[in-house]
């Protein structure tokens, strides 16, 4: 049985982790992130949640005591969002490359600097060779659903991965929108018991974890992780489908909207995919064959799948939330250009790098997108493959 | 890929994430490779104090029936702090190459 209820995102993300009901939670606030731990900590202190909830100085210890508790067999969470997750950066990559399926709920907001706290996917998007699954929202729902199922995928025996949950800072965070949330009782026989294999506490079988592992076993590892990424993909798929027959929502690797007869699309990720689905429907009663194709998992990154829906195009437009700063691109425009050169495919592709420091995107920006495609497909040419969309000059 | 390496177990095969699941396995990791110096003792000098046996940091000075009888080169990584802490000099650091050691 659901419940519908008006939450802001933050709110949402609280109730997801009241819900998984970790056993343990270390976690530091952090501008747009802080009202997730502030009411996690809530529920710590009215017993509402069986979690041992650790204040920490830094993110960097937040991450370092989740990693010690999940090395301990425990199912631990943290959250965090920009500099918070820069300050973890170092405990980022072991969580990942000790193989700890740690969820952690990350408020998507610009890395200073010049110092800004709204949002853009520069923190996530730096994080992205991490060695983390990573997964985006459009809204608070999918932010909600993403968090119960991350739970699942990172455990998973073939996988045993930490997972982001990545949710657009304020734009989603602070927004009050109307969603279901599962019943407790369903989020607790969805997730199940966590077992690890290995723990530290586990004193018949003792081990060690994080030992020096030099030129004659690191690349091994790291071809282990790699292959469990690719694990990965199978198991979001699997667990997608449950969640669906669940709650009757939910995608795999994306979302395609008004795709299959379109001619020119926008590939986007988070909040901006709906603010794109506004301008597409705005577009189609003009008769325009507009589409979107939405990601919701960038890591690992579906390239076939992808590739395959966007071949039959004739113009995409991927959006991008932070910049590389090679001169070439985006982050998800490299990946995307990349899987459609096995294709063959005619397709032009384009990208924009927009909202930078949480610059407004709206429905009028996306609908400039799609003129420009409409623009490549008229004339054949493409006059600059990367622009900076909403810039004053 | 070198020799030896080649010789090592790949990553179907061993445990996930870095783990060691065996315990007190650092026996099998032979560190008197390591070692450009070697602890030479001289039994006429020694006088049984066991200072170079509580000091050495890898427990590779051998004491039988409360004897000091040499080191155990599989271990020693040639520190030198037996030579340094013995009161009566009767350890002496040489070189690894050429051996001396009859």
């Amino acid at each position: 049985m659901s419940n519908q209820v008006a939450l802001t995102g933050n709110e949402a993300m609280a109730q997801a982790m009241k819900q998984i009901n970790p056993d343990v939670v270390a976690a530091y606030p952090i501008t747009p992130q802080t009202e997730v731990v502030q009411m996690f900590s809530q529920f710590v202190a009215d017993g509402a949640v069986d979690t041992e909830f650790v204040t920490v100085e830094s993110e960097h210890s937040a991450m370092s005591a989740t990693v010690g508790a999940a090395a301990g067999g425990a199912r631990a969470m943290t959250a965090t969002a920009a500099n918070g997750l820069a300050l973890m950066w170092e405990i980022v990559y072991i969580a990942a490359s000790t193989r700890l399926p740690i969820v952690m709920p990350v408020v998507n907001r610009a890395l200073s600097g010049p110092i800004n706290i709204h949002c853009d996917h520069s923190d996530a998007m730096g994080a992205r060779d991490s060695g983390w699954i990573q997964l985006y929202a459009e809204n608070a729902q999918e932010a909600y659903d993403n968090a119960i199922q991350a739970v699942r995928i990172g455990e998973h025996e073939d996988v045993r991965l930490p997972v982001m949950v990545n949710m657009d800072g304020f734009i989603i965070s602070h927004a009050v929108e109307n969603l279901e949330l599962l019943a407790d009782e369903d989020v607790k026989e969805f997730i199940g018991e966590y077992t690890a294999e290995h723990t530290l506490l586990d004193t018949e079988n003792p081990i060690a974890v994080g030992p020096l592992d030099l030129q004659d076993y690191y690349f091994e590892h790291k071809v282990q992780q790699a292959e469990a990424m690719e694990n990965a993909q199978k198991v979001v798929v699997e667990v997608a489908k449950e969640y669906k027959n669940l709650t009757g929502r939910g995608f795999e690797y994306f979302e395609e909207y008004k795709l299959e007869d379109a001619e020119i699309a926008i590939l986007a990720l988070a909040s901006t995919a709906g603010t794109a689905k506004a301008a597409v429907d705005k577009l189609r009663e003009e008769g325009v064959k507009a589409g979107l194709l939405k990601l919701r998992m960038f890591r690992p990154f579906p390239a076939k799948e992808v590739a395959k829906a966007l071949s039959g195009l004739k113009a995409v437009a991927v959006m991008d939330r932070a910049d590389t700063f090679s001169t070439i691109g985006g982050p998800v425009f490299a990946d995307v250009r990349s899987a459609l050169y096995d294709v063959k495919s005619d397709v032009e592709v384009v990208n924009y790098i927009y909202g930078l420091g949480g610059r407004d995107t709206t429905v009028e920006d996306l609908e400039f997108v799609y003129n420009d495609l409409q623009g490549i497909v008229n004339s054949g040419e493409v006059n600059k493959r990367v622009k900076y969309l909403g810039v004053r000059e | 890929m070198s020799k030896k390496d080649k010789q090592k177990p790949g990553w179907k095969s061993i445990p996930e994430g870095g783990l060691i699941l065996e315990a007190g396995n650092a026996i099998k990791y032979k560190t008197g490779g390591w070692r450009t110096h070697r602890p030479e003792l001289d039994m006429d000098k020694c006088i049984n104090c066991h200072f170079c046996w509580i000091y050495c940091p890898d427990s590779a000075v051998v004491s039988e029936k409360k004897e000091v009888t040499g080191f155990d080169h599989d271990y020693c990584k040639g520190c030198g702090i037996c030579a340094h802490e013995c009161p009566v000099d009767a350890i002496t650091m040489v070189k690894e190459e050429p051996s001396t050691e009859k």
